[in-house]
């Protein structure tokens, strides 16, 4: 039952391989994609379930045993974390098959969106710090490939300062696995979570922290170092665009989480004081990034990183609720940004633009498109029953229960401005009318997309519409889930005896 | 030894910094090579240096002898050269792409995603 940890690993490898085979073969990398999707995602579903009724899995490759193997490990972050990556893998997969034009879907679109998927799913499942590294790299070349793959100026540009900021992360990030080896002796993370309280140099545990916290910082686009983000993220098609949006900078908010709870918890008033500084910045430049957008894409990019300010906030606070909390924030966000981001896809396709000031009138001819862009919308900003009111009540509450009154006050600004910039969206693209008062010409030219393509566009957003509905007005369960995860990330004694085999 | 490996790696990890703040497309790929290539040695130097002495187990004993020279440092920085050997080679190919594409390799004027602008399209 142990081997259940490596499919999702390995059911995307295989079939990328197989995909391989039938070079340029679209019709094929389409059928093989949607089934690798299903594939995945039944996994990710089976070893949620495990891991929920099981407890901890977890499994020492090539029967090494831990700490000198390679250990992966799936517990209740992770396995939440997996299935996410399968919902947005499949809806992107449905999404990718109505809009990816042919040239890029030759140029092996279908195999590097699976080796992507591969890459987070290792990154989330493995309990070896150098290991993680391999598994980001193993992410980004899939990504710094997917986001140039087109070759358009927009997105050379943005692909050299994604590609030059994530590689300095990484060299930052070796370095500090290096120095951690080189005071420990050993990168499980469970064995150096038993190894930090006994070692003497506690500032050099804190000093290497901060590198660890420079280095995921950079791929969660915290506040002073998320400027790749807003460069690049709307340059890719859409599909990509969300699959992006969705996880990769949730997989550095992930790491930080990992590292922050297990590892580097022997100094927490210095370390999450500094945390939560990032958080609150990171919240405010976001959103007032966001307000002087007129692209829909970058309004959204931006919202991207004051959200991640919530997940941040949530670890900062670092009470079993705020954690709890920033875990149901990830759930709620991965969900709602990726149906952002493709509505926003939606929407081009009708008025071939992502300009506000071009586009208008949306509401008139299509009115279930408006609701479906408000179900995500509206969540985003935290309005009640949608999921993201119970996800920044959470946090907020977490951070009224230790009097953190600042963190909180600046929460609840940034939640009335991401308001203020969906009010927007939905005023330029859905209410006023169209600018150039052609709306016939452009609904003519959505009208010859044919029948099926439109099913394949929509169906992964009322599907995930629906996901954000049912949070919302079904929360409990899924903040018991996220509060079990919390409490195993702050009591990490089971992850600790499971991974080294002490019981 | 480790004196002389400690100060090369901060003369690359300064002269890395000091490449990628240029603003010339080449500079920047030539100091992520050398910040690469300072965050090996530094996992080489502070994994101790051991000269002469494998981690081998004599056939008459069972056990190694201290001191020995580790082997997992050395394997890390195998798979962080293949790695990084890979990506960088993937960063050149895109770097001269979008030189091509742009007509400049200076950075500062590579700024279109970044301009509040009209959409052109």
């Amino acid at each position: 039952m142990k081997l259940l940890i490596v499919l999702p690993i390995i059911i995307p490898l295989l079939f990328s391989v197989i995909m391989l085979f039938f070079w340029k073969n679209v019709k094929v990398h389409k059928v093989l994609n949607l089934i690798a999707s299903i594939f995945s995602f039944a996994a990710a579903v089976i070893l949620f379930s495990r891991v929920k009724n099981f407890g901890i899995i977890s499994l020492q490759v090539g029967s090494w045993q831990a700490p000198f193997g390679i250990s992966l490990v799936a517990d209740l972050l992770a396995s939440i974390m997996v299935l996410l990556t399968a919902i947005i893998g499949f809806a992107a997969s449905v999404y990718s098959l109505g809009s990816m034009d042919e040239k890029r879907e030759k140029f092996l679109y279908y195999p590097l969106l699976q080796f992507l998927l591969m890459g987070i799913n290792g990154a989330f499942l493995t309990g070896d710090v150098f290991n993680l590294y391999v598994w980001f790299e193993v992410m980004l070349i899939s990504s710094f490939v997917l986001l140039a793959l087109g070759g358009k100026r927009e997105q050379l540009e943005g692909a050299i300062k994604y590609v030059t900021l994530n590689l300095l992360s990484s060299a930052i990030f070796l370095a500090a696995v290096g120095i951690l080896y080189g005071i420990f002796g050993t990168l499980n993370m469970a064995d150096l979570a038993r190894k930090i309280p006994m070692v003497e140099q506690k500032e050099l545990v804190t000093l290497v922290s901060f590198l660890f916290m420079v280095a995921f910082g950079i791929k969660a686009a915290v506040f002073p170092l998320f400027f790749w983000l807003p460069a690049s993220y709307h340059t890719p098609p859409i599909a990509i665009s969300a699959i992006f949006a969705g996880l990769l900078t949730k997989v550095g908010v992930y790491a930080l989480i990992r590292v922050f709870t297990l590892i580097f918890v022997q100094d927490t008033d210095f370390t999450h004081t500094v945390l939560l500084v990032i958080a609150g910045f990171t919240m405010l430049t976001g959103v007032l990034g966001a307000a002087s957008q007129n692209d829909m894409r970058k309004i959204l990019s931006f919202h991207i990183i004051s959200q991640i300010g919530y997940m941040i906030m949530g670890l900062a606070l670092f009470s079993p609720l705020a954690v709890a909390g920033a875990i149901f924030y990830i759930i709620h966000h991965i969900i709602v940004k990726t149906n952002l981001f493709l509505v926003s896809g939606v929407v081009d396709k009708m008025k071939g633009s992502f300009d506000l000031k071009k586009i208008g009138g949306l509401y008139k001819y299509y009115p279930m498109l408006g609701l479906l862009f408000l179900i995500p919308a509206l969540s985003l900003a935290g309005i009640p029953p949608l999921s993201g009111f119970w996800a920044k009540f959470v946090v907020i509450k977490a951070g009224l229960d230790i009097d953190q009154v600042l963190i909180v006050a600046v929460a609840l600004a940034v939640g009335l401005l991401t308001l203020f910039s969906m009010t927007k969206i939905w005023n330029e693209a859905f209410w006023k009318d169209d600018p150039k008062g052609n709306e016939d010409k452009i609904i003519n030219s959505f009208s010859s997309i044919t029948l099926s393509k439109k099913v394949m566009m929509f169906s992964p957003i009322i599907i995930l519409a629906l996901i954000t509905v049912l949070i919302g007005f079904n929360a409990e369960p899924f903040f018991n889930i996220a509060s079990n995860a919390a409490s195993q990330l702050l009591n990490p004694d089971e992850y600790i005896s499971m991974v080294l085999g002490l019981r | 030894m480790t004196l002389l490996l400690a100060v090369l790696v901060g003369v690359l990890y300064s002269a890395g910094i000091y490449m990628i703040l240029r603003r010339s497309l080449v500079k920047v790929i030539i100091g992520l090579i050398f910040l690469g290539h300072a965050a090996n040695l530094l996992i080489f130097t502070i994994g101790r240096l051991t000269k002469g002495i494998p981690a081998f187990i004599p056939a008459e004993t069972d056990k190694l002898a201290e001191p020995f020279a580790d082997p997992l440092p050395q394997a890390l920085i195998l798979t962080a050269i293949v790695i990084g050997f890979g990506v960088q080679a993937f960063a050149i190919v895109l770097f001269k792409r979008a030189y091509q594409t742009v007509g400049t390799d200076d950075l500062d004027q590579m700024k279109y995603t970044d301009e509040l602008k009209e959409d052109e399209q």
